[in-house]
């Protein structure tokens, strides 16, 4: 059953079609996605320079880091796209409800990989694994290992207000699904919105293993 | 023809040997730009009269278009003159960059808002750089706070110094004179005050200035800065009119009466800083790789790698010695970082390299340092040493039992002022003697 | 001289079955406020952005005066570095990077491709309203006593600097943020919104460099906001991301940093050349000497303009062999600008040219543009750079390009779209006079910098040795005529908008796409879906026939 005002009615008036419309919001988002690459990129630029500067230290600080955390959190992230996938599916499919629990599940997700980020988070703040001059990990105590966890407090930080910001996007997707705002014809907001949580999964794999992997 | 240009321009005097190259191809670029923006102009214009509307509106003759050879050869001529000009560019700014085999050092510091300079054979000075002219005098620039820049426009040379490295920079003027320095980054406040001058002296006059003589070299020479009561304007050659009022803002140090070596120097603080602990002079083993024969040789890393031992190595080794560790020795040399002054490091440097030629390690051969001499004597790696070196007062001592090791020391806690080194007891003609505790915070020692 | 051509027009679309105009169609300031179309809102940046102007003058006179001793004038050495900072600040984000885009871009953009606006009227006004936001927390930085480390931001001084860096940092953040909106409204308009029947071939070149703008905007501002988050953390929190102590490089945040604020030169003048390419083909009326030169030279200084950074950094202590590399590459980008401004003159071969004030405006860039431009070739040979980094050189380098390059081309687009967007037209006497003042206001101020620079009177120097002082007072008499220049100007327009006689639809009989709507348009530009599927440099047509080809 079609709500209120659905995206049928709101057919801008500088587009000539509906589908004109749904693909420009696409295109949108594919270009603001790229922008959100670049200001990764930036980061990890950054991280191949002090990689390369201090290659033994960041090795080490990698054996050092807690990859149970790391690669749970990697779980937890591709489960929730998956299911973020499946929803637009089944809006496809003309099951907006179902829809709207996969949407819940994946932001489910994300609130469970920033709880067990927090969790980490914790655990190196216990170890002295602080950013910059607030880094006493006496394990490791030199320069590069420094610059190691500062790279990753800023870039998991970043990624981590990133996740945040797509949790609430794909709660509020959740809502308007489960209140009939994707039809089948119509449903390019939901594709939009899957489409950022992708990139803020994908972000998450190459963090992973460039922080964890040795 | 090129002081008229030069003139022209407003270009200062080309007081070193690289600035008359530069200026020249200053000129072509400069004449060219002045050429180019004029003559299109006149173009434009000369079409505008010729092509203004007579009469009414008439359709475009579809085949109105310049001729495509047209298009391609000015942008093709542009591209190749450009290309030129990069080519040169290039090969001047690496005889800029990369200093003669026999410059002579000097270790520039610089802090907010003066510039230091520290010779190997002991001159310490603010403000003023005394070099002889006619040599080439090798800079070795860095910071003790923010980004500054060495800039001397008669020289046309230019380097950032960096805090946290080494930056090199050259020149060799041509004749005697005085020449104006300036800070060209911006590092805040007094930014514009930051001056200095470099004084270049008659070879011989240079020599009698080392020697002591500097009250004479610097009569005989005005001053730019530091120097005269304030207001009084002195005439410099290279006509550079002005009030010589801009002295630096806080002078710290004064050059000591009897200036010590830098040789000295560095073994004193490598005493004073435990540095003798772990490492020796005389090419015997310890719990450090030896001093001696290592400026130059080629160190072999933990990894495999193999590095040069230069002033890049040597200074990053105290201050992030695991980074390259030395194969075959333990990880276990705390880092100085923030403990030692630069003016220290460069004396330990300069300790350093006194000693390359003493046997201690198999020379090899390595391209920009000094050439190996030959075969390696009997005092190599792991033999007894033929002649030992007189180390005046300093011998190695174990470590005291109580003393943590230094792995477990780690980082100086956060802010600014670190934590004073432990002061550890040094064997003076077998009496344990505690050496004075060196300054805490890591500025106000030479 | 003045008058276009005569041809017949159509008859001006007045009568009272036409649509009302986009300014009278919906009055009271919710109106305005709570806007979808672009070019109220585009006025509402234009407003915006001459306020900004204003403000980065205030600050350039300000320092251009205390500069006229060579010691204190009327403030210190702290006040003196904020205003260069603040002044470079405002200029940078505040109003050359918005300015032609947000502006002309934002009005003329949508009307050229055929479309009755851009493709996200929404985003667009959270565009403006994210600008807004950007300029109050700048200013608001501003108003607590700004900052002094140069817009520049490097560290260590930067984490050092007693200053309130943060404010000012927040506030381009969130500029660069509008900016990036901005962008891909753009883009996707110009992908998915053109008319029917209009190839890529065939748009208008103006759009091509926005196109290329937005390009560039979306790839590099979020570097500039990665660069000036890790900048506020090292001063804000202490991290010391560069900082030498725990192990940092400042180099490398000079590395993130001109990776964006190179780009960001082409963000400024790329829309500059816009304006260019489609005022020498109107005054000309005939279509340009080479519309793919313009064209692709265009992708080319977007492409291109992203390895170029590292020129920046010749005496930053980066390898000979980068410096190489980076030094041909600048030689290169060069290149694309030489090939577009061979195609604006050779475009006046076999014209029938108009005189008039925007074209007045094209020989002043032409001759700026190319001086400018070729000294950045110079500061590009590396041996050059060597003595030239960081003294006024580089500053009459620059300005060249921003003053007499972007700002030129800004007042062009001012006078050339005037009567488009406001249905009138100005006093044609005084523009002439203005754009003449401007312009020997400008040579005025920054030719002798050139000669500054020479001498090697380093930039940012508060206090400098007296030999330099006879230039500055020149440069500085310079300022004072360019700004009366300037206010000059825009007092001109401003009195047109009232008092300037009713323009008609196409006042200089051009065939570009804008000028078949009535003048001012109406709210949806065009009546009906317009057919643009001809070239708008067709000038072998006439007036009447492009309109009837056009169904306007």
């Amino acid at each position: 059953m079609p709500a209120p005002d659905n995206e049928l009615a709101t057919l801008g008036d500088q587009y000539d079609s509906l589908e004109t419309q749904e693909r420009s919001l696409e295109l949108g988002m594919w270009i603001f996605l790229a922008t959100e690459i670049l200001l990764f990129a930036a980061l990890f630029a950054l991280y191949a320079s002090y990689r390369s500067m201090y290659l033994a230290d960041f090795k080490a600080g990698i054996e050092h880091n807690t990859l149970a955390f790391g690669t749970v959190n990697m779980y937890v992230l591709l489960t929730s796209s998956l299911l973020a996938a499946l929803s637009v599916s089944a809006v496809r499919a003309d099951r907006p409800r179902t829809a709207s629990w996969l949407l819940g599940g994946t932001a489910l997700l994300g609130a469970a990989f920033l709880a067990i980020k927090l969790c980490e988070y914790w655990r190196h703040w216990q170890e002295g694994s602080l950013p910059g001059r607030y880094y006493h990990d006496r394990e490791l105590p030199t320069f590069g290992a420094n610059r190691f966890f500062t790279m990753y407090w800023v870039m998991t930080g970043l990624h981590a207000l990133h996740v945040t910001a797509g949790v609430g996007v794909v709660t509020w997707m959740a809502v308007r699904a489960r209140r009939g705002f994707y039809t089948r014809a119509v449903h390019a907001r939901l594709v939009i919105g899957t489409l950022y949580w992708h990139l803020v999964d994908v972000i998450w794999i190459f963090l992973w293993p460039l922080l964890y992997l040795s | 023809m090129n002081q008229l240009l030069r003139t022209v321009l407003f270009l200062p005097p080309q007081a070193s040997t690289v600035a008359q190259g530069i200026d020249f191809l200053h000129y072509s670029v400069i004449l060219t730009t002045m050429f180019g923006a004029t003559a299109i102009t006149v173009v434009g214009l000369m079409f505008l009269i010729r092509y203004r509307a007579r009469g009414p509106f008439r359709r475009e003759d579809p085949d109105a278009n310049p001729p495509l050879w047209a298009e391609v050869g000015v942008v093709g001529g542009l591209l190749s003159l450009f290309c030129l000009w990069w080519v040169i560019g290039f090969m001047q700014y690496v005889k800029i960059q990369v200093p003669p085999e026999d410059a002579l050092p000097v270790y520039v510091t610089a802090k907010q808002w003066m510039w230091k300079f520290a010779y190997p054979d002991g001159e310490h000075t603010i403000s003023t750089l005394y070099v002889p002219s006619g040599k080439a005098v090798r800079l070795m620039l860095t910071s003790r706070d923010v980004i500054h820049s060495f800039y001397v426009p008669d020289f046309r040379i230019k380097q950032d110094a960096v805090p946290g490295r080494y930056t090199t920079a050259w020149f060799e003027v041509k004749e005697p004179g005085v020449h104006l320095v300036m800070c060209a980054e911006y590092c805040g406040t007094n930014h514009s005050l930051m001056r200095a001058q470099v004084v270049a002296l008659a070879p011989e006059d240079y020599a009698r200035w080392l020697a002591g003589a500097r009250r004479d070299a610097e009569t005989s020479l005005p001053h730019l800065v530091t120097g005269g009561p304030p207001g009084e304007t002195t005439p410099v050659p290279g006509g550079l009119p002005g009030p010589i009022e801009d002295t630096p803002l806080s002078v710290e140090e004064f050059a000591p009466a009897t200036p010590l070596s830098m040789v000295r120097l560095g073994t004193q603080v490598a005493g004073d800083l435990g540095c003798l602990r772990c490492h020796t002079l005389d090419g015997s083993p310890h719990i450090g790789p030896t001093w001696a024969g290592l400026y130059g040789a080629a160190v072999p890393l933990a990894t495999g790698e193999t590095v040069l031992a230069d002033e890049a190595y040597l200074t990053e080794s105290m201050m992030d010695p695991l980074a390259r560790l030395h194969a075959g020795f333990p990880a276990v040399m705390p880092s100085y970082h923030g403990l030692i002054s630069p003016g220290q490091t460069a004396a330990i440097l300069e300790l350093i390299k006194s000693i390359r030629e003493v046997p201690g390690r198999a020379p090899a051969p390595v391209a920009g340092l000094a050439p190996t001499l030959g075969p390696p004597p009997a005092g190599a790696i792991g033999q007894e040493p033929v002649r030992p070196l007189p180390v005046e007062t300093l011998q190695r001592v174990p470590a005291p039992p109580d003393q943590p090791l230094p792995a477990e020391q780690g980082l100086p806690p956060p802010g600014r002022l670190p934590n004073p080194p432990p002061r550890l007891p040094i064997v003076v003609g077998g009496t344990p003697v505690v050496p004075p505790a060196p300054a805490s915070t890591g500025g106000s020692s030479p | 001289m003045t008058a276009a051509p005569t041809e017949t027009a159509p008859p001006l679309p007045d009568g009272p079955e036409s649509e009302p105009s986009y300014l009278a169609v919906e009055s009271g300031l919710w109106s305005w406020l709570n806007t979808r179309d672009h070019k109220r809102i585009a006025l509402m940046f234009y407003v915006t952005v001459l306020g900004t102007f204003l403000l980065g003058g205030t600050f350039a006179l300000a320092l251009r005066t205390e500069l006229l001793t060579p010691r204190r004038t009327i403030m210190d050495a702290m006040t003196y570095n904020r205003m260069f900072t603040l002044h470079g600040v405002t200029m940078v984000w505040l109003f050359l990077i918005p300015s032609i885009p947000t502006v002309f871009g934002n009005f003329i953009l949508p009307i050229q491709l055929g479309a009755k606006d851009l493709a996200f009227p929404k985003l667009n006004l959270v565009s403006f309203y994210m600008f807004l936001l950007g300029l109050a927390t700048t200013v608001g930085g501003m108003l607590a006593g700004g900052t002094d480390t140069g817009w520049t931001f490097y560290p260590p001084y930067s984490d050092l600097t007693p200053t309130r860096l943060v404010p000012v940092l927040l506030g381009i953040f969130i500029l660069g943020i509008s900016t990036i909106l901005t962008g891909v409204n753009f883009v996707a308009t110009t992908h998915m919104l053109r008319a029917r029947g209009m190839r890529w071939s065939q748009i208008p070149l103006f759009v091509w460099t926005i196109y290329g703008t937005s390009i560039i905007m979306l790839l590099a501002t979020p570097v500039l906001g990665m660069s000036l988050l890790l900048v506020g953390l090292d001063h804000g929190l202490g991290l010391g991301i560069f900082d030498p102590a725990v192990g940092g490089d400042p180099v490398l945040f000079e590395h993130i940093f001109w990776f964006y604020s190179h780009p960001a030169v082409y963000i400024m003048i790329l829309p500059a050349m816009g304006v260019i390419s489609e005022v020498v083909p109107t005054f000309a009326h005939r279509r340009p000497a080479s519309y793919t030169a313009i064209a692709a030279s265009t992708l080319g200084i977007a492409f291109v303009g992203f390895f170029t950074w590292g020129h920046h950094m010749f005496v930053a202590g980066i390898s000979t062999y980068d410096a190489g590399v980076f030094g041909i590459l600048s030689m290169f980008v060069a290149i694309f600008s030489a090939i577009k401004v061979f195609t604006w003159t050779a475009t006046l071969y076999k014209g029938q040219i108009v005189f008039s004030t925007p074209l007045l405006y094209f020989f002043a860039f032409l001759f700026l543009f190319v001086f400018g431009g070729m000294t950045g070739v110079a500061v590009a040979t590396q041996s050059l750079d060597v003595h030239w980094h960081d003294t006024y050189f580089v500053v009459a380098h620059f300005h060249f390009i921003m003053v007499g390059g972007s700002v030129t081309a800004f007042l062009a687009a001012a006078h050339y779209w005037f009567p488009k967007m406001f249905g009138r037209m100005y006093s044609e006497r005084v523009g002439l006079l203005s754009a003449s003042a401007v312009f020997l206001g400008f040579v005025l101020t920054f030719l002798p910098q050139f000669l500054l620079g020479n001498m090697g009177m380093p930039r940012r120097y508060y206090s400098y040795p007296a030999q330099f002082q006879w230039l500055h007072v020149l440069s500085t008499g310079g300022a004072y005529l360019l700004a009366g220049a300037l206010l000059l100007t825009f007092t001109n327009l401003a009195l047109a908008l009232k008092w300037g006689e009713k323009a008609p639809a196409n006042p200089w009989g051009s065939r570009s796409f804008e000028w078949l709507t009535p003048s001012p348009p109406p709210k949806h530009n065009f009546r009906g879906a317009p057919n643009l599927d001809y070239s708008p440099y067709d000038y072998t047509m006439t007036d009447e026939e492009a309109h009837a080809r056009a169904g306007q």
